[in-house]
C-alpha cells in the first residue's frame, strides 16, 4: 500500500467520495485543471469533469453562495477557500444561510456542505496566507469546525465531514500537508467527528492541542518523556461540538492541563476549553491550566512568524510550570 | 472608431397608468381574460392580506413587518410565470409571488409573529423554495447555486431570485448574475426597483441609468419592464424563463415600481421623502390599470371587486385566526434543529433548558 501525505490524503477522500457518491462537487478558484494550489483537488477534473469540479470566478462570495444553494438543492458541495485568511467574504453566507438554514426553517431545508481551507502559518507564505482563525467559527451555532493532524486523520474526518448532513468547517494545517507519510487505505471508511483522539497516554500533564500544533506537542512530550515527565496528548480534531469528555477524562487522571493552539489567545478555542476545566473540573486540577498560543499580535510576516508559532520549547516549558506547581 | 461591444436596454411596458393598452401585441397569457382576473384577484388578495399584517402589528400581534403595498403587479408577475418545479429565492417581502406558489399567510404571520415554523412552508412548491432572506443580496448566490444543481443533473427547472434595487448593490449580486453568466446557468434575477432602500433613494445605489443593464457586464439578457403593469413583468419573466429553460441562459430583469409603504412598521417614510411624491406614485400603482382594463374588457365590476374583498377578507381572518391559535413551539426548539441530530455537549444545555421549564411549571 502507498505511503500518502496529509494533502494526498484529502486528494485520495475526495475521489473515492467522487467516485461513489455522484451529488458530490467541488468547487473553488483553482481547483480545476491546476488542481489548487496546494494540489488538494489535482486529478479531480480528468476524472470528473468541469462540472463536478468546477473553477468558479474569483469571488469567495460567489463560492460560498453557491455552495449554499448547491446543498439545498441537494448536492453535496466541497467548497475550497484557496487560503483560510480569504474566508472573510465567506463569513456571511455561511453564518447566516449554512449554519443556520437547517434551523430556520425547521429542518425543511438543509446545508449538507464542507468549506475546506489550508490553514495557519509556517510555510514563509506572504501577507494573508497564514491565518488561523477556527475560533470565529466555533461560536458559529450549527457548524462543525474540524482539524486534522495526519494523513489518515485527514482521510476519515473529510469522508465525515462529506457525509455528514449539516455544513462543517474543515481546516487543512498546510504545514503539515507533507510533513510526513502514512499508510492511509483508500476503503472509504469515516472516522467520528464527535470525539478527541487521545494520541499519547500519559499520567502527569495533558497536552490538548489540534491541526499543526500536534506536531510540536508530540515533540514536546517526547522531550518531557526524558525529564521523566509522563505527558498525555490530546489531539481535539472535532472542536465544536466538542467531545470535552476526553479531555475531562484525561485531567481527572493527570490533574494537569497545557492547551496549545496557533491562533492568537484572547478568546482563542484554547480559552473555552480552559473555562470548560475551570467549570467542570477544578477539583481535579492540581496546577493552574496553561495555554501556549499564538500571541495577540498578527501574525508576523514570514521572518519572524516562527516566533509567533507555539514551539517546543515553549509546550516544554508550560508543562514544567505545570509540574512546578504542584 | 472601432466599437468594441454595443448594447442596449428594452423598456417594456402594455398598460399605462390608467389602463390604456399601449400596445398590441398582447402575449398569448394576456388574452385570455379568465387569467388575467385569476392575475388580478391574487394581486387584491395580496394587497388585502398586506393591509391586515399591517393592522396586526399596530395592534400588537404581529413584530416587525415587511409591508409589499405597491408591489403587487411585480410579485405576482413573477410568481405566475414560474412552473412549480422552478425555484424561488425572495428576499423579504414579494408576499405576491409566494402565495402564488402556495405560502400561506399564516406562515408570513409566524414569521413576523417570532416563530421559525413560519419558514417551514407546508404546501408545494413553496416547500422547496427558499425561506426569507434578510441579509441583503444573499439568495442570489443561493438561486445561483440552484441553477447550478440543476445544470450539473440536466434538469429543466429555473432559479429565480429577486431582489431591491439596494440589493442589487451587493456583491452577492453580482457574484450570482457573474457566475450565472460564465457557466450559462439557468438562472433569473429579478430586480424590484421601488426606488428606496429604507431612507436612501435609488440614484444614491449606483449611477447606471437603468439597474437591468448590470447584467450586461455579466452577460446575461436584460430587459426593463414597468413593474407596476403585470402584462409587462410576467411577459419578460416568461421570456426569460424559457430562455434559461432551453439553456440559452440567465436574464436581469429590472421592474420599476414604488414602495408606497414605509420600509416596514418600523420605519416612518416620512422622515426622509415628501408627500408629492408618493402622491406620484399612487398615481401610478398597478392594481388601479388593471382594473380599469379588465372593467374595460367588461369582465371586472365593482360587485365583483366587492364580493371577492369580502371573500379575502373571510380567507385572511381564518389566516389570522389559525396564527393566533398557534402554540409557542417547546422551549427546547431552539436546540432541536441545529443540527440533524443533538450532540451529546448541546444536549445538556437542553436538558437544563428543560429542567429551568420544568421547575416554572
Amino acid at each position: 500500500m502507498a505511503q500518502i501525505t496529509l494533502i494526498e490524503a484529502v486528494t485520495q477522500a475526495l475521489a473515492y467520495e467522487m467516485k461513489h457518491d455522484d451529488s458530490v462537487v467541488v468547487l473553488g478558484e483553482d481547483v480545476g485543471l491546476n488542481g489548487g494550489v496546494f494540489r488538494a483537488t489535482q486529478g479531480l477534473q480528468e476524472k470528473f469533469g468541469e462540472l463536478r469540479v468546477l473553477d468558479t470566478p474569483l469571488d469567495e462570495t460567489t463560492i460560498a453562495g453557491v455552495t449554499v444553494g448547491l446543498a439545498v438543492q441537494g448536492m453535496k458541495p466541497v467548497a475550497e477557500a484557496q487560503f483560510e485568511g480569504f474566508i472573510y467574504p465567506m463569513m456571511e453566507q455561511i453564518a447566516c444561510h449554512a449554519a443556520r438554514m437547517r434551523n430556520r426553517t425547521r429542518g425543511r431545508l438543509t446545508v449538507p456542505a464542507v468549506f475546506r481551507a489550508p490553514w495557519g502559518g509556517g510555510i514563509r507564505a506572504p501577507e494573508h496566507h497564514s491565518e488561523a482563525n477556527e475560533h470565529l467559527f466555533t461560536n458559529i451555532p450549527g457548524l462543525r469546525v474540524v482539524m486534522p493532524s495526519s494523513p489518515a486523520r485527514a482521510y476519515g474526518l473529510l469522508l465525515a465531514a462529506i457525509r455528514d448532513p449539516d455544513p462543517v468547517m474543515f481546516f487543512e494545517p498546510k504545514r503539515i500537508y507533507r510533513q510526513y507519510k502514512e499508510e492511509v487505505p483508500d476503503d472509504g471508511e469515516a472516522l467520528p467527528l464527535d470525539v478527541c483522539f487521545v494520541l499519547r497516554d500519559g499520567t502527569d500533564v495533558t497536552l490538548v492541542t489540534w491541526g499543526a500544533q500536534v506536531k510540536e506537542t508530540l515533540e514536546a512530550a517526547d522531550a518531557l518523556a526524558e525529564q521523566g515527565i509522563s505527558a498525555e496528548v490530546i489531539d481535539v480534531a472535532t472542536l465544536t461540538p466538542l467531545d470535552f469528555d476526553t479531555i475531562a477524562e484525561s485531567v481527572a487522571k493527570t490533574g494537569r492541563c497545557v492547551i496549545v493552539h496557533e491562533a492568537p489567545k484572547t478568546a482563542g478555542f484554547g480559552a473555552e476549553i480552559a473555562a470548560r476545566l475551570a467549570e467542570e473540573c477544578i477539583y481535579d486540577l492540581l496546577a493552574p491550566v496553561e495555554r501556549v498560543t499564538g500571541f495577540d499580535t498578527h501574525i508576523p510576516l514570514f521572518r519572524l512568524e516562527m516566533k509567533y508559532l507555539p514551539s517546543v520549547e515553549r509546550v516544554v516549558d508550560a508543562a514544567k510550570r505545570t509540574m512546578a506547581a504542584s | 472608431m472601432t466599437i468594441a461591444a454595443k448594447f442596449e436596454i428594452e423598456y417594456l411596458q402594455y398598460l399605462d397608468a390608467e389602463g390604456k393598452q399601449v400596445r398590441d401585441d398582447l402575449p398569448e397569457f394576456a388574452k385570455d381574460l379568465d387569467h388575467m382576473v385569476e392575475l388580478y384577484k391574487l394581486m387584491l388578495s395580496t394587497r388585502v392580506f398586506d393591509a391586515k399584517s399591517i393592522a396586526l402589528q399596530r395592534t400588537g400581534k404581529l413584530g416587525t413587518y415587511a409591508s409589499c403595498l405597491g408591489h403587487e403587479a411585480a410579485h405576482v408577475g413573477i410568481g405566475s410565470a414560474m412552473k412549480p418545479e422552478d425555484v424561488l429565492a425572495v428576499s423579504y417581502r414579494e408576499y405576491g409571488a409566494q402565495l402564488y406558489r402556495g405560502v400561506r399567510p399564516r406562515e408570513v404571520y409566524m414569521y413576523w409573529g417570532g416563530d421559525e415554523r413560519g419558514n417551514d412552508y407546508q404546501q408545494e412548491p413553496a416547500r422547496h423554495d427558499f425561506a426569507w432572506s434578510v441579509p441583503i443580496a444573499t439568495q442570489c448566490l443561493h438561486a445561483a447555486g440552484s441553477a447550478l444543481a440543476f445544470k450539473i443533473r440536466g434538469e429543466k427547472r429555473v432559479a429565480v431570485c429577486t431582489i431591491g434595487d439596494g440589493g442589487s448593490s451587493k456583491g452577492d449580486f453580482y457574484g450570482a448574475i457573474n457566475i450565472a453568466g460564465a457557466q450559462n446557468l439557468p438562472l433569473v434575477a429579478v430586480i424590484v426597483n421601488n426606488q428606496w432602500a429604507i431612507s436612501v433613494p435609488r440614484k444614491i445605489q449606483s449611477g447606471a441609468p437603468t439597474l437591468a443593464q448590470k447584467g450586461i457586464a455579466a452577460g446575461l439578457f436584460c430587459i426593463q419592464v414597468d413593474g407596476n403593469d403585470i402584462i409587462a413583468v410576467r411577459k419578460a419573466m416568461e421570456d426569460a424563463l424559457e430562455r434559461a429553460r432551453s439553456g440559452k441562459g440567465g436574464s436581469v430583469i429590472e421592474a420599476v415600481t414604488y414602495r408606497l409603504g414605509d420600509h416596514t412598521t418600523a420605519d416612518d417614510a416620512r422622515r426622509y421623502r415628501g408627500e408629492a411624491e408618493v402622491k406620484e406614485g399612487w398615481s401610478k400603482e398597478p392594481m388601479k390599470r388593471l382594473r380599469n382594463w379588465l372593467v374595460a374588457k367588461k369582465v371586472w365590476d365593482d360587485a365583483r371587486e366587492e364580493a371577492w374583498k369580502a371573500e379575502c377578507d373571510e380567507w385572511m381572518d381564518n389566516e389570522v385566526n389559525a396564527y393566533l391559535e398557534t402554540k409557542t413551539q417547546p422551549v427546547t426548539a431552539m436546540f432541536d434543529y441545529i443540527f440533524a441530530e443533538v450532540p451529546a455537549d448541546l444536549a445538556k444545555q437542553r436538558d437544563y433548558v428543560l429542567s429551568l421549564e420544568n421547575k416554572a411549571h
